[in-house]
């Protein structure tokens, strides 16, 4: 275990970038999300929830696929891929790390996602405990342990130092690098504060949150009346989707360049859209209700019934947050416990 | 090859929205008097200048143009009476914001040339022209995804 | 008696006599601040809810529910009731099925403003008309109530009720002061070029084109929205360069110029809070300038800037920079 004192971090970060694009949590115009570091960027790393996940780093929200040209009846592909150079993604909370867990689910099971995967071999995360938990967070609920998480290296800020443990064979060789700005310290401290942190996430408001019910008959949840109820305020945007670090959705798309190159790329979507599913052959889900009760449900029964009981939601609270009206994945647990009203 | 960029004189692409009744009439009065307007002027012809929609004028931004030109006829002598009153309202109000998000104002312009000022058109182009010469290439509505890297 | 009696009194007193078959106000959620838009009827009146946490502009949702067989009843703040108007000008909801009561409106507050205070745990929030009474992390603060207000109240437009067929106002409250409106869309007009775009950029690269912006504003009543059109050639979704999100802020505002009310959702309900109000801010700014004062929404009228003329406006190049 090593430490650094909260003052020298500005070394460590270009010390990073000197070797790797370095990934991290940066305020631009009053927000934090995740960003690549330069000298002039503003750090926040002690922000708690950035806007957007870092799920970015893997799965970008727009993302090149293949070029090609057409003359004629000859399509020339133009293969865009690059080599991934290695990378570092620091301050990943517990739950966004959860996240690219769920995410591997989808993309690096057959058919395997190479641009995810290429992306995801290069990179090192380094993970952040979170001292300060917030009302909206309820990690716990998913099994998480916000004050432990893993990833190549972890961290932890507490008081005036950040604690530093390398904990695969990426991360020591990325300590190895930076090792010179770093003291050497026992894990007495951290461990103080990893009981506090338990400490302070079972006093928050949603960690005792009642999964059981979904795991009961997926018709009756299905079925259920109270879906409308849930939804009726939806207004069908995407907020709760492009800030959610499992959401992994996306829509295939085309530009053509000036010189007549068509792009193909791909572009986050969402489950809440009116064009989403929508096919040739009509919209299967063509109601707000519809799709409000499959993104809850994606979430809460499909994924854990196809990935041995891993829910894809982790607790991260962004939704809470940021949904306009309010509505949220909390409120669609609790409407469903057998204990809680029925509306 | 940075060199020849350097000393590659820079022409601008322009794109002119002219409506069919008077300003399309005014650039060919403009050819056939033998008056010269520069050839990067793309000339794309409307029935109305009120046909411009505000996306026409981004996407020929987006598409690399560096300047963009609407003429019309003189407010009043609109062939259908009253359409270049509304575009003249609309592109007001349109340019007014591309310049307060920081757009240079110079970028955009509205003239009114009927089909007997043949010489107006090839003097409005030149000047137009010259302006966005000096002004450089449009930065900041380029989609720089249009431009081809491969 | 409490404001949130009384209107829970009205709506039970128009339910019971049959006057309305439903209620569109705001219900309670699980925290002191996440109140959520919601119908009611006779038998459910469960969580009814009215206090300053209760933002959301109810008259978008009437174009569905207008639509729906018998009469409702809705509560809409001052600010509302313009956007009601002018959906009824549009023909976008059926006056004739809606009962409009005004609700006092003291200005709405931002949950996250209280969060960045630093609290931890936050008990309860009290409003004290000019304080917001805060108990949180085992004490109790008083905090002046414009440190708090949302950002779709802190310029408010007018404490005046557009239509009402009843009010419900308690305390008085205090006309807005008009000039302060466009104050900040003034600054940005002195800027230069380079420092407004800098601004621009800056504010806009942060959008992740969720389009809750869109979704959310009462004048964005397409059936099918440009932006969701296939066809159209700019359903771009992607936010991958920076000509998208200025290209759907640009039209999205565009298209709501001279219908656009000034409620301030969009700033409101943004996640990345980019003030898009002052997008659509200085539209108005604009045609109040140079086509004469004109606020939507303000009567039931057929008459919209953008689609009016004099013969004499301004030309463009009068307008620009100016």
């Amino acid at each position: 275990m090593y430490k650094i004192k909260l003052s020298d971090l500005d070394k460590l970060y270009k010390a990073i970038s000197e070797d790797y694009p370095l990934y991290l949590p940066i305020k631009k115009a009053g927000e934090v999300n995740y960003g690549l570091y330069g000298e002039d960027e503003e750090v926040s790393l002690t922000t708690l929830k950035t806007v957007k996940s870092p799920k970015d780093a893997f799965f970008p929200q727009s993302e090149d696929l293949v070029n090609f040209k057409v003359d004629g009846n000859k399509i020339e592909v133009i293969d865009v891929r690059k080599e991934e150079q290695p990378f570092v993604v620091m301050g990943v909370r517990a739950c966004d790390f959860k996240a690219f867990d769920v995410l591997d689910r989808v993309f690096l099971v057959d058919p395997l996602d190479t641009f995810y995967q290429n992306k995801r071999n290069a990179a090192i995360v380094v993970t952040n405990a979170c001292t300060e938990p917030e009302d909206s967070c309820f990690c716990k609920v998913f099994g998480i342990d916000a004050s432990d998480p893993s990833g190549d290296i972890t961290t932890f800020i507490i008081g005036e130092n950040l604690f530093w443990r390398a904990n695969t064979e990426k991360g020591n060789a990325l300590t190895e690098k930076v090792k010179g700005l770093f003291t050497e310290t026992d894990d007495k401290i951290v461990a103080e504060e990893q009981k506090a942190i338990r400490e302070k996430i079972n006093s928050l408001p949603n960690v005792n949150l009642d999964l059981t019910p979904f795991k009961d008959e997926m018709l009756d949840i299905f079925n259920s009346e109270k879906w409308g109820k849930l939804s009726e305020a939806c207004l069908g945007c995407g907020a709760c989707t492009f800030v959610c670090p499992t959401c992994q959705c996306f829509d295939i798309r085309e530009l053509t360049k000036n010189d007549g190159t068509v792009s193909r790329f791909r572009c986050w979507d969402s489950c809440m859209y009116s064009d989403f599913t929508k096919t040739a052959g009509g919209q299967p889900r063509t109601t707000q209700m519809q799709r409000y009760r499959q993104r809850f449900m994606h979430k809460l029964v499909y994924y854990p019934e196809n990935n041995e009981g891993v829910y894809s939601c982790v607790g991260c609270g962004r939704c809470v947050k940021s949904c306009p009206m309010h509505l949220n994945i909390v409120k669609v647990i609790k409407a469903f416990d057998k204990g809680g009203k029925d509306e | 090859m940075q060199e020849i960029t350097e000393n590659k004189e820079f022409k601008p692409l322009i794109v002119a929205f002219c409506c069919n009744w008077c300003s399309y009439a005014g650039a060919d009065l403009a050819g056939s008097s033998r008056l010269s307007y520069p050839a990067n002027v793309k000339i794309i012809r409307v029935p109305c200048s009120c046909r411009v929609n505000p996306i026409f004028i981004l996407k020929a931004f987006q598409r690399g143009a560096d300047g963009v030109i609407l003429c019309g006829c003189h407010p009043g002598d609109c062939h259908y009476s009253e359409g270049n009153y509304r575009t003249r309202r609309r592109m007001s109000l349109l340019f007014s914001m591309l310049n307060y998000l920081g757009i240079e104002k110079e970028r955009t312009r509205v003239e009114w040339v009927s089909a007997a000022e043949g010489a107006k058109f090839s003097a409005v182009m030149n000047d137009f022209v010259k302006t966005i010469t000096a002004l450089g290439e449009n930065k900041k509505l380029e989609d720089l995804r249009c431009k081809s890297k491969n | 008696m409490q404001i949130q009696e009384l209107v829970l009194h009205k709506a039970e007193e128009y339910l019971a006599s049959g006057k309305v078959d439903r209620v569109l106000a705001w219900k309670k959620g699980e925290t002191f601040y996440d109140n959520s838009p919601a119908i009611f009827t006779k038998d459910n009146l469960n969580g009814f809810v009215y206090n300053e946490f209760c933002a959301p502009n109810l008259s978008k949702y009437l174009v569905n529910e207008s639509k729906k067989e018998g009469k409702i009843l809705v509560f809409l703040k001052p600010c509302d009731t313009y956007s009601f108007n002018q959906l009824v000008s549009e023909h976008r909801i059926d006056r004739e099925k809606i009962v409009v009561i005004g609700l006092e409106c003291q200005g709405m507050l931002d949950e996250k403003k209280i969060y960045n205070l630093g609290f931890k745990r936050i008990e309860k929030v009290e409003d004290g008309l000019d304080n917001i009474i805060i108990t949180a992390d085992g004490q109790q603060v008083q905090i002046k109530r414009e440190e708090l207000l949302s950002v779709k109240c802190v310029d408010c437009k007018s404490k005046e009720f557009a239509v009402a067929d009843e009010t419900i106002v308690v305390n008085e409250m205090k006309q807005p002061d008009k000039n302060s409106r466009f104050s900040v869309v003034s600054e940005l007009e002195k800027m230069t070029e380079e420092e407004r775009f800098k601004f621009w950029q800056n504010e806009l690269s942060k959008c992740i084109r969720c389009n809750a912006c869109r979704n959310v504003c009462p004048a964005c009543t397409c059936t099918h929205c440009v932006f969701d059109n296939n066809k159209s050639g700019i359903a771009g979704k992607a936010n991958s360069d920076s000509f998208e999100e200025k290209l759907y802020h640009i039209i999205r505002a565009y298209h709501v110029a001279g219908r656009c009310t000034d409620c301030g959702e969009c700033s409101r309900v943004c996640p990345e809070s980019i003030p898009l109000h002052l997008i659509n801010r200085k539209f108005i700014k604009d045609i109040n300038d140079n086509y004469g004062e004109f606020q939507a929404g303000k009567t039931v009228s057929e008459h919209n800037p953008l689609v009016d003329y004099t013969k004499g406006d301004c030309e463009p190049k009068e307008m620009v920079g100016k």
